[in-house]
């Protein structure tokens, strides 16, 4: 079994075994047929590159191509346990939009992100004043796919403020946990469990 | 009992109840030709159904009686193929109203001569009502998988909604749930190309040696347009002229792709019946699968726990990405399980017939 991405990793420990899932933005399929194998789950995608889309259904899985921006409100509400948005969020049109979306066609979302509040991030921009390009964050402003960037604490105001609940949050500097008091200025990586 | 036959070109089964019809009528001693490959396992469990286009035909993978042609999937199916016969037992069958050894309006009506233009209009659930009917004959329960394109995406689909438990996957490409206006318009010029040829002689020209062939021959030229794209079309022809170093300023086939055309509409005659050519074209038109269930597509899936794959083409403008969705968001909103994708490849409509590998791996990947 090839091991996953930190976040994904996460993720596929959290869901509760033979639940409904959803990865939006799944790419070549990695985490669903992980939650396929190992947890039973019934797995099914949403991805916008058609050769990642042919990827997946070559290995079984149920996938369709579609734009987390357009296609989303087709599914019906409170289908599956568990949407998941993995470091997807910051390159849609409007992740708030998406965030609602999540909750309604799940009872619970995964959301995993990479925090532009990372202090090398912000060294970077502090001492040369321009968009940083960091291990995290690896590709010129004029070429990312990355159009919202956030941070941690911006991710706890909207959900705040759209009174979602956190139901577990976890936080990543490499493949290493990080507190989450000190997760705005350490983690790379943020992963949320949210509910309505 | 059914009986099954084989002939040199096809097995034949000749149907012992009549076949109800969506128009209200029965076809009574209708027959299925159908060709089948691989072998069929002991539990009948490993059956897949290719369902056929507008003028395809049971020769899926096997040489044309008429044409002498390979058949016209065999990049697709054959042992060690995506649709693979060292696993699978495929068949597929002619559709009723075609022409190819299942009943349709060159064949002989009870009174002893052509049905003609009586033969009753059919659907294309009418065509599924054939299928089930030879499935039942075979013995086989429930297929693997029902694998279509274009009119044959229509059937496969409409197999997965009327008769969602003969099914286990449906595999539908460059297809759709209804016929637009411009999909009925074309098929409109096709028909009225036929009619218009005094040799058609209101469909009953079967005594008289020629059919409406010129008008035949129109109807698939102007069809053929749209089973290519623009650019394929400009790649394939541009203006070049047809062996010829100038235009001749008259009405000659001076372009290539006027020269291209014209073979394919003339060949085309040798191998199809002009009739059938309505009948079918009548059945495309007046598929709508959400129609049928009340106008919701969604609950046209309702009763279904079959897997599905639609694939579109992107240069595809006759069943266009949009038709797909349509089928792939009601599937979704029936909670089915689903997968989609919209392939780029440069050949229009025809892109599910030709050289498109990663159609290869899809299909390969989702029949398992």
């Amino acid at each position: 079994m090839t091991s996953l991405r930190p976040d994904l990793a996460i993720i596929a420990e959290n869901v509760a075994p033979s639940s409904r899932v959803l990865d939006v933005g799944c790419g070549d399929g990695t985490l669903l047929a992980a939650l396929r194998d190992r947890k039973g789950c019934d797995a099914r995608g949403m991805e916008i590159n058609a050769a990642n889309v042919a990827e997946c259904v070559g290995r079984g899985l149920s996938v369709i191509q579609g734009d987390a921006d357009k296609d989303l409100p087709f599914y019906p509400d409170q289908s599956v346990d568990y949407a998941i948005l993995s470091q997807t969020l910051q390159t849609t049109m409007r992740p708030a939009e998406i965030l609602e979306q999540l909750l309604r066609i799940g009872r619970k979302a995964f959301v995993s992100f990479p925090n532009f509040g990372h202090w090398r991030v912000r060294t970077s921009l502090l001492w040369n004043g321009r968009m940083p390009v960091t291990r995290l964050l690896p590709v010129a402003w004029y070429e990312t796919p990355n159009i919202h960037h956030l941070t941690v604490e911006d991710f706890r105001g909207l959900i705040a403020e759209r009174g979602i609940r956190v139901e577990n949050q976890w936080f990543l500097r490499g493949d290493r946990d990080c507190h989450p008091a000190a997760a705005n200025f350490r983690a790379e990586h943020a992963v949320f469990l949210l509910s309505n | 009992m059914a009986s099954v036959s084989e002939t040199d070109t096809s097995k034949v089964l000749a149907l012992s109840a009549p076949l109800p019809l969506d128009g209200g009528q029965t076809l009574e001693n209708a027959q299925i030709a159908y060709e089948a490959y691989g072998t069929l396992s002991a539990a009948k469990d490993n059956a897949i159904l290719v369902t056929h286009a507008l003028t395809g035909d049971q020769y899926v993978a096997s040489r044309h009686p008429i044409t002498g042609k390979a058949g016209w999937w065999t990049r697709m199916v054959g042992p060690g193929k995506p649709i693979d016969t060292d696993r699978y037992f495929v068949i597929c069958a002619n559709v009723i109203g075609s022409c190819m050894g299942s009943t349709g309006p060159a064949s002989t009506a009870p009174d002893g001569k052509p049905w003609g233009m009586r033969f009753p209009v059919i659907t294309i659930r009418d065509m599924v009502r054939g299928h089930v009917a030879l499935l039942d004959a075979l013995g086989i329960e429930r297929l693997h998988a029902v694998v279509g394109g274009s009119m044959g995406g229509m059937q496969a689909v409409s197999l997965a909604a009327n008769f969602s438990e003969r099914i286990g996957a449906a595999l539908i490409i460059a297809s759709t749930a209804r016929h637009s206006a411009q999909n009925i318009a074309f098929h409109e010029v096709g028909r009225q190309a036929i009619m218009a040829d005094p040799a058609w002689r209101e469909g009953d020209y079967y005594s008289h040696g020629k059919g409406p062939e010129k008008g035949l021959a129109v109807a698939r030229m102007a069809a053929h347009i749209t089973y290519l794209s623009e650019a394929g079309l400009t790649e394939k022809f541009g203006r070049r002229l047809q062996d010829r170093d100038a235009k001749t300023f008259g009405f000659d086939a001076d372009f290539q792709v006027e020269s291209y055309l014209r073979y394919q509409g003339l060949s085309f005659t040798d191998r199809f019946d002009a009739n059938s050519y309505l009948y079918i074209t009548r059945a495309m038109d007046y598929f709508d699968l959400a129609e049928e269930h009340g106008g919701l597509l969604a609950r046209a899936f309702s009763g279904s726990r079959a897997r599905f794959c639609l694939i579109s083409f992107d240069t595809d403008w006759l069943y266009p990405t949009a038709e797909s969705r349509n089928i792939v968001h009601a599937l979704s909103a029936a909670g089915l399980p689903v997968s989609f994708v919209e392939l780029s490849a440069p050949f229009g409509h025809d892109s599910f017939l030709l050289d498109v590998p990663a159609l290869d791996k899809v299909v390969a990947g989702f029949l398992g």
